[in-house]
């Protein structure tokens, strides 16, 4: 009945992180243990990861295998080179500044072409005669590699995924509990179509089934086809959707009975009482489960590059391909989901603590 | 102002209980009404249909010449007319003290923030805890939050308030100041139907004490007649074990 999180006052937000483990089962309530026992089993954790680490290296070179961690960077940022070359032929009669770059002007019987290139690239000066296809200035430019690329697209499917999922689920949610037959079977029908079966084949039907109905009728009408990142999203969207249901219906039922009592005694319909009274206490515990969802989410994602969106896990098997270094790819592909993942759950611990708070 | 004709109300779970039987009984206007008897007899739930909290299966509850029970009826107009108070306070805990009050004041009543705002103030001066408007709801007493609710009730300007054991949740030093307020509140005129196991406010505030057992109206006397010569046997077996 009294929820003793809501009182900012009396448990500031980080420190409630610790009272609550003190309220916990898991404090198992023996004596204490010399500090010197904690230090030997933290000395043994160490070890164990020092054996794990060395065992793994020692396994690969038993195979011969290279590491060159040196060829990973360039995946990630690489220096470009750009040629810019003449289409025509003619004089140079000119060879301006503009800003930084250089701007130079080719002219001929035709009338005058302009190109542009930073200062210092221009490989010909003004009088020189150019021909087609002759490079007029050469320079290098710093490109994001392909697993940026394919780490930005993961972010971007999970983000417009998650606010449509939310969005589904919050409905779908007080669908669930409401008293309408209608809404409420859909809504379970839907949870449990979606919850029993598995999401990849849910990709394919999205894409295979759906996105070839969906696409030959837009094309028979004239109308261009929806590219596969947008059935990726309506894959993930309607997955998370369902599990973010049950989560809003976990958290509106835990809202204790006396709170709709007494706010439909004070004459709130069914719609008031929800929006003003249960609602904004539901959000506060819905938050928690959600961040687990929304992390299971980012992980889910790594399945969408079997319908030719090339997020990380796509953009790493590439690589991969090129490479020929699987070992160093795939450590790097897990570790950069984990930055991911972590910096999302620290945003939304952030989210959680500044509701408490409120 | 309530006209409760032969009430009826059967609980099926977890099993048949028959929790009113033919009850019937007036309110007047002004008129305070003590309800008591023991666990489990009914008056909880006599008092959670008057303002269709629970459905009474069949009879007809008349609350300001309309009827609850008829399906046409607006239930939400009869609720913001009828004010409740209850055993867990049920204060909203994400609203501070004077939002709580506010909330349906601008939601139901549609009134403009500073009238809602001013009202509330005026309430909470009335229950004698205006310091702690802007104070959230597990801040407070069980007594101060009691009383929180019973200016929430009052905001609405109800014909008709009902208290459902209002200090049985309480510590024993907190009992008086909420008993206190709802005396006030009694002088003023209201119209109160009070559940409760005080035996003091009954002799000394109600009009009327019904007493009821397994679901029946055992006895409807004055407190003097209750108190003194009670004519049922149920009831003087009643009143010594509790008094």
């Amino acid at each position: 009945m009294h929820n003793i999180r809501a009182d900012p006052n009396r448990f500031p937000p980080c420190q409630f992180e610790r009272f609550e483990a003190n309220l916990m089962s898991t404090r198992n309530l023996s004596r204490p243990k010399p500090k010197y026992v904690n230090l030997i089993w933290m000395g043994v954790f160490i070890l164990m990861v020092i054996a794990i680490l060395s065992a793994i290296y020692y396994a690969t070179q038993q195979i011969d295998y290279v590491w060159r961690w040196y060829s990973v960077p360039k995946y990630f940022i690489y220096q470009d080179n750009i040629e810019v070359l003449s289409e025509t032929e003619g004089d140079i009669t000119a060879l301006t500044p503009a800003g930084k770059n250089l701007t130079m002007t080719i002219s001929n019987d035709d009338g005058r072409h302009e190109y542009s290139g930073p200062e210092g690239s221009a490989h010909y000066s003004v009088g020189d005669y150019v021909y087609p296809d002759d490079i007029l200035f050469a320079y290098k430019k710093w490109k994001p590699g392909i697993l940026v690329l394919g780490m930005w697209l993961t972010l971007k499917v999970s983000f417009i995924s998650i606010i449509f999922g939310v969005i589904i689920g919050m409905l779908t949610g007080l669908a669930r509990i409401s008293d309408n037959p209608a809404l409420k079977w859909s809504a379970i029908t839907y949870i449990e179509i979606i919850r029993g079966s598995p999401l990849l084949v849910q990709i394919f039907i999205w894409y295979f089934v759906l996105g070839t109905l969906i696409n030959t009728i837009l094309s028979k009408q004239g109308i261009p086809s929806i590219p596969p990142l947008w059935f990726g999203v309506a894959a993930l969207a309607g997955f998370a959707g369902a599990y973010v249901a049950e989560i809003v219906r976990a958290g509106i039922q835990s809202i204790h009975r006396g709170q709709t009592e007494a706010s439909r005694s004070l004459g709130m319909t069914y719609p008031q009482t929800m929006r003003h009274v249960i609602l904004p206490q539901a959000m506060r515990r819905i938050i928690p489960p959600l961040a687990g969802q929304f992390i299971s989410l980012i992980k889910d994602s790594s399945l969408l590059g079997i319908i030719a969106i090339r997020e990380l896990t796509k953009a790493t098997r590439e690589v991969v391909t090129v490479s020929l270094q699987p070992f160093e790819l795939w450590f790097v592909c897990a570790l950069l989901y984990l930055i991911l993942t972590f910096t999302f759950s620290m945003f939304l611990q952030y989210l959680e603590r500044r509701a408490t708070a409120s | 102002m309530i006209d409760v004709r032969h009430i009826f109300k059967t609980f099926y779970a977890p099993h048949k209980i028959e929790a009113l039987v033919d009850v019937s009984t007036q309110v007047a206007a002004g008129e305070v009404v003590v309800v008591i008897g023991p666990s489990g007899s009914g008056k909880s739930t006599f008092l959670r249909c008057l303002n269709y909290l629970e459905t009474a299966d069949s009879g007809h509850i008349i609350i300001d010449g309309i009827d609850v029970l008829d399906a046409k009826t607006d239930i939400n107009a009869i609720r913001a007319e009828v004010g409740m108070v209850f055993q867990s306070f049920n204060l909203f805990p994400h609203k501070n003290v004077l939002n709580n009050i506010i909330l349906a004041q601008k939601v139901v009543r549609k009134r403009p923030a500073k009238q809602a705002h001013d009202k509330a103030m005026m309430l909470l001066n009335k229950v004698g805890i205006q310091d702690k408007a802007n104070v959230y709801p597990d801040q407070l007493s069980g007594g101060q939050q009691q009383r929180v609710a019973i200016a929430r009730a009052l905001a609405m300007d109800p014909k008709v308030m009902l208290f459902d054991e209002p200090t049985s949740a309480l510590d024993p030093e907190m009992i008086g100041e909420v008993l206190d307020v709802m005396k006030n509140l009694a002088k003023e005129g209201m119209t109160m139907v009070v559940v409760t196991h005080e035996m003091g406010f009954a002799r000394e505030v109600a009009d009327q004490v019904i007493f009821m057992d397994e679901g029946k109206i055992i006895e409807i006397g004055t407190p003097e007649h209750f108190f003194k010569n009670p004519s049922h046997e149920r009831t003087k077996l009643f009143l010594n074990q509790i008094l």
